[in-house]
């Protein structure tokens, strides 16, 4: 199939909106759009952050995710407790992916599940004492933690503990900073607000630590990568491109980061953010009460990376702008020879992205550097602001759906027929029975740095390894298959 | 009573974001912007308008201010 008109979109969107009821036909309208680049206000068109309907498939997750999973999670010397019963720490364990240097239970404690593990008696008697006896404990168990922060599960925000009080009480005894984030799950819409409250308690908790201590030897060209979590290694791939380029990455925010870098932060000239969505809030506040400017870069595909290089290095003097062009220039020949071998193998295939907060607009650059097409996109949990971004890296006429349905998805991709998906591992399973090649895009399939450089090289292979990849030609047994399919087959 | 920010966007125009609602969009008007004089009525694009105590002069952005609607 070609590509579509804005008719045939809005037609696809009617059919595939038919099977609801009125009420919700209504509701989930104002979320599927055809995209229209010359808008740049995506509200008139297009419906973000709001509540899911109850009775559809979303694939949203809570706030606690945002926090715990997302912001908090991967800063790696400290303890998080998931405050309340164990199963929402433990499901979410490890998922992630977001690699760290150190030694797991020793210095840092990343992929471990510290949880309060609530029993009936604690919902009914309260859980501050337990809370009180659990960070002594993980204070005696795990001396080497610089700080532990307590992410509150459902329950805690139901039955009124005072998890503020217990924390500042224990912080004073252990002498280290013991973080309260009230990031209850049922809090917000999605993982979004999630995102919001971490920011804050970083605001309030972390950010100050240094405000009058000036012994930090500071350099001109001093930055932070803000909203990049090391998914497979990601950070560090963007981490040597900045600092061959001449620049100082004082902080890492918050994959295979530290507590002490955050505390550090306040004093860099600029901010460098990744992830928008997470963590424009943090961005947001230190511009105001430090004076950093912080811009938006996207690391995907060497056509933006370069994008940003040069973006970046604006802000700095000559030195840098140069280091940036030595920078693109020596890696562009290395591209080079990436996309030659994978262009001609991915050229006009057509891709459909459903991911969380930055990726379906971040990644359509790099998918244009290999030949291909996004011809769908949607968030889980993006807001207006995300889809005025997205609008304008779009094709005309392409889908836009926000906060899909696992039905509508299905029938999207029905008839849309991309060559490729890229989401997460809920719809994995599913498209790769329907036959279409697929890549979970959260944690990039268990592999990764798809940032940077060295990233595409990867991300141009991965991509080839799974749309080229034999198998999706034996999708139908061989009894089934039909005369003419055998042909081919062995033709 | 919401806190607004209000901060100079990527193109140079003046944005406002609503931190309540995780909005940030463009200010389409503002009813004072004198050297002397700065707030007011304010209009965003998707045409909602906040008020904001005016400050006797312009202040440095971006700024955190309380708002009403207005
Ligand atoms: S919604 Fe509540 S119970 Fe469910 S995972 Fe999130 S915090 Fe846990």
């Amino acid at each position: 199939m070609s590509t579509m008109t804005t008719e045939q979109t809005e037609a696809l969107i009617q059919e595939v909106l038919e099977v609801y009821p009125e009420k919700a036909k209504k509701d989930r309208a104002k979320h599927l759009a055809a995209n229209d680049p010359t808008v740049e206000q995506s509200n008139k068109c297009i419906t973000s952050n709001k509540k899911s309907l109850p009775g559809v498939m979303t694939i949203r997750g809570c706030a606690y995710a945002g926090s715990k999973g997302v912001v908090w999670g991967p800063i790696k010397d400290m303890i998080h407790i998931s405050h309340g019963p164990v199963g929402c720490g433990q499901y979410s364990r490890a998922g992630r992916r977001n690699y760290y240097v150190g030694t797991t239970g020793v210095n840092t404690f990343g992929t471990m599940n510290f949880t309060s593990d609530f029993q009936e008696k604690d919902i009914v008697f309260g859980g501050d004492k337990k809370l009180d006896k659990l960070i002594g404990e993980i204070d005696t168990l795990f001396p080497l933690n610089k700080g532990i922060s307590v992410q509150s599960e459902c329950p805690i925000g139901l039955i009124g503990d005072d998890i503020e009080a217990v924390s500042k009480k224990k912080s004073k005894e252990i002498e280290k900073p013991v973080i309260p984030v009230r990031c209850e799950g049922f809090r917000g819409v999605s993982q979004s607000l999630g995102h919001h409250i971490a920011n804050d308690a970083i605001r309030d908790h972390v950010l100050p630590a240094l405000d009058n201590d000036n012994s930090f030897q500071t350099t001109p060209y001093d930055v932070s990568i803000i909203g990049d979590y090391n998914i497979g290694g990601d950070a560090w791939a963007s981490r040597t491109i900045l600092e061959e380029m001449g620049l100082r990455v004082v902080s890492q925010w918050s994959g295979d980061g530290t507590l002490a870098e955050m505390e550090l932060t306040p004093k860099v000239k600029l901010n460098l953010l990744h992830c928008y969505r997470s963590m424009n809030y943090i961005s947001r506040h230190m511009e105001e009460k430090y004076g950093i400017p912080w811009v938006e870069y996207n690391f995907f595909g060497p056509t933006k990376v370069a994008e940003s290089l040069r973006k970046i290095a604006s802000y700095f003097d000559d030195s840098i702008k140069e280091g940036a062009e030595r920078v693109i220039a020596k890696y562009e020949a290395e591209m080079a020879p990436v996309i030659a071998k994978y262009r001609p193998r991915l050229e006009g295939k057509r891709v459909m992205l459903y991911v969380g907060g930055l990726r379906p607009r971040h990644t359509i650059g790099a998918y244009e550097d290999l030949g291909m097409e996004v011809v769908g996109a949607g968030y889980e949990f993006g807001h207006n602001d995300d889809y005025d971004r997205t609008m304008k890296e779009m094709g005309n006429a392409t889908l836009l759906y926000d906060d899909v349905t696992g039905y509508e998805f299905e029938e999207f991709v029905k008839s849309v027929k991309p060559d490729l998906i890229g989401s997460g591992i809920k719809e994995k399973y599913i498209f790769q029975k329907m036959g279409i090649p697929f890549r979970q895009m959260h944690s990039w399939d268990y592999s990764g740095p798809y940032h940077g450089y060295d990233g595409f090289a990867i991300f141009a292979r991965d991509m080839d390894m799974t749309l080229n990849n034999p198998c999706w030609g034996k999708i139908i047994a061989p009894w089934k298959a039909t005369e003419s399919e055998e042909m081919k087959e062995a033709a | 009573m919401p806190m607004v920010m209000i901060r100079q966007g990527e193109s140079g125009a003046m944005t406002l974001y609503i931190a309540k609602k995780d909005l940030e969009d463009v200010v389409t008007a503002i009813e004072f912007d004198q050297p002397d004089k700065w707030g007011g009525t304010i209009t965003i694009g998707d045409g909602t308008s906040y008020y904001i105590d005016p400050l006797p002069c312009p202040p440095k952005l971006p700024i955190s201010l309380r708002a009403r609607r207005g």
